[in-house]
């Protein structure tokens, strides 16, 4: 079963753009990404830009769509990264997150990753026609 | 199970190959170094419900390895003699014992975990041995979940374990790293037990999905260790690619009543093209390696062919017959014969692939070389089956009816019976139509 370990910074919703980690904090995690290669468990991994470099698009109940640039004023939580992991139960995935190389400023969500064949019948027909739609556009 | 339980359990498949190969560079002896760590397993199933996981489990499991493992050494001493000499000598075992095992977690060195690896699977041992103790000490699997895995009871099992383990012992396996030549050979050894673990959980059809599913998992974490392990060794990285590759097509290989539907039927949305991309990958790195026209690189490679075509009718059949052929060279067998005549009838059409099936019956049943002449392929139960196929494509129907007929006993899958069936039903129907429209249209 995979899982995606996705971290929540603290103050990343109203980090200026170009703000990087400290080269510290850098190698701890290239440790930690290490160990989690190492144990066979790590499938991707990547780090995101700030918000403020970001745009979000709401809709309204017509479908119509609104572009606002961040930061965005009103998020109190915001993604900075993720790891997707391939782990034999939900504790494992626990356990990794556990000893990830943070401190008070960081958050740590585990959620597991959908499969397709966890959808019904009528989901995975839905999915056909996507891939149909992606031979159309090549 | 309580959720202290299962987060133990949780731990322990994540410490305890390192726990193990850590205490195996001290005792020299996998069997010992594995009693020592259930050992402290059973200690944390006490401990850790009353008292919480400790911050760092690793740690606290090697020090309650190495408290039984001073408490043995002391008893057996001290039945022996009593002596103050003894005594003093015992002590001081002790100290050495103890400082070595302090250090050992400290520095497990990712050699031990691969010194670990490399003796689960040694050529000692006998093949389902090396499977059943590489899922017990890389995989950290119970004893039960093993059995149930492998459809054998748990007694047969444990038993298997416990000979594997004498064995090693007793020929007194060193716990190393082979080197030059040898290292080749092992590895080869350890690649053919991580993919029989795989395809145990790839083509079986019956026991629970679940665990299907697990042994594939298991087989392909293995294998993503050994690339970190052993980097240089291209064939790793292609065995990699071809488990990503076929695990890829996993949600879509079984309707949902569990029959199983064929490469050209599959709903190729339900692929797993994050997998596909990770296996191209792998397989890139084993040609980068040089090691493009080995036996998994080029089984790689032929799956990838099938993974990057879009649609059944879009598969670089051509190409995939030229990957056979080279298989066809350096690694012969019923199989890829088999395969490669399918492929020729995709690219070519049906006659094609009957003359390429036939003429490769000859020269495997011409073959003389070996004693029990198990491997010709008229003797392999897919054989008919294909050929079958071949003739009904050809019109050729009661020689397909012949061929289909002389498949079905020789298979116990249900679900292939099942198809065989279904085709045999088509065959009758369309003889059927034949006899109405065309009297003669079989010549």
């Amino acid at each position: 079963m995979r899982f995606m370990m996705i971290v929540i910074p603290k103050g990343y919703e109203s980090a200026a753009p170009g703000t990087v980690p400290s080269a510290e904090a850098v190698a701890k995690m290239m440790e930690y990404n290490k160990a989690l290669q190492q144990a066979g468990v790590l499938l991707a991994l990547d780090g995101l830009l700030p918000p403020s470099t970001g745009a979000r698009v709401s809709f309204d109940n017509n479908g119509k769509a609104t572009v606002t640039d961040g930061p965005f004023a009103e998020a109190k939580e915001v993604i900075g990264g993720y790891w997707i992991i391939q782990v034999r139960s939900r504790e494992e995935a626990i356990e990794w997150a556990k000893r990830a190389p943070f401190d008070e400023t960081g958050i740590i969500e585990v959620r597991q990753i959908q499969e397709m064949s966890d959808f019904p019948e009528d989901v995975q027909k839905a999915a056909e026609g996507f891939d149909q739609l992606n031979n159309n556009t090549r | 199970m309580s959720d202290v339980r299962k987060t133990i359990e949780a731990v322990w498949k994540m410490e305890s190959t390192r726990l193990i190969a850590a205490i195996a560079r001290v005792t020299r002896d996998v069997g010992i170094a594995e009693e020592l760590a259930q050992d402290a397993l059973i200690t944390a199933l006490e401990v850790w419900p009353e008292e919480g996981i400790p911050s760092n489990p690793a740690a606290w499991l090697m020090t309650a390895a190495k408290r039984r493992a001073i408490d043995s050494l002391r008893r057996g001493r001290m039945l022996m003699q009593k002596h103050e000499e003894i005594a003093r000598e015992l002590e001081w075992q002790q100290q050495q014992l103890s400082h070595a095992l302090d250090h050992a977690l400290d520095q497990v060195i990712e050699d031990d975990v691969l010194r670990l690896i490399f003796t689960a699977c040694h050529p000692v041992l006998a093949v389902e041995g090396r499977i059943a103790l590489t899922l017990r000490l890389i995989g950290g699997l119970t004893t039960a979940e093993i059995a149930r895995a492998f459809l054998v009871p748990e007694k047969t099992l444990a038993q298997r374990i416990v000979r594997a383990k004498k064995t090693l012992t007793e020929a007194h396996v060193p716990f190393e790293t082979p080197r030059g030549d040898e290292l080749h050979r092992r590895v080869e050894s350890v690649l053919l037990v991580a993919y029989l673990i795989f395809n145990e959980g790839y083509a079986a059809t019956s026991g629970e999905e679940w665990m299907r599913t697990a042994l594939c998992e298991e087989a392909l974490r293995i294998t993503r260790i050994l690339t970190q392990l052993i980097p240089n060794e291209s064939e790793v990285h292609a065995l990699l690619a071809l488990m990503e590759l076929q695990a890829s097509r996993i949600a879509a290989r079984r309707g949902k009543n569990g029959e199983a539907i064929l490469l050209p039927d599959q709903n190729r949305a339900l692929w797993d093209h994050a997998q596909i991309h990770r296996g191209l990958h792998a397989l890139a790195q084993a040609q980068k390696l040089g090691g493009g026209a080995k036996p998994y690189a080029l089984q790689a490679a032929i799956a990838a062919c099938h993974a990057q075509a879009r649609t059944a009718e879009e598969t670089d059949w051509e190409c995939i017959v030229l990957l056979y052929d080279a298989l066809m060279q350096i690694y012969p067998s019923p199989i890829v014969a088999l395969n490669r005549a399918v492929a020729v009838s995709m690219a070519q059409g049906p006659a094609a692939g009957l003359e390429a099936l036939d003429a490769a019956t000859e020269r495997s049943d011409d073959s003389k070389s070996k004693p029990a002449n198990n491997s010709a392929l008229s003797n392999y139960h897919l054989y008919p089956s294909v050929r079958g196929d071949f003739l009904m494509k050809l019109g050729r129907l009661t020689e397909a009816k012949e061929e289909l007929q002389r498949a079905l006993p020789l298979t116990q899958n249900q679900r292939e019976q099942e198809l065989l069936k279904k085709k045999l039903q088509q065959l009758e129907t369309s003889s059927d139509k034949t006899k109405q429209d065309a009297p003669d249209s079989r010549s």
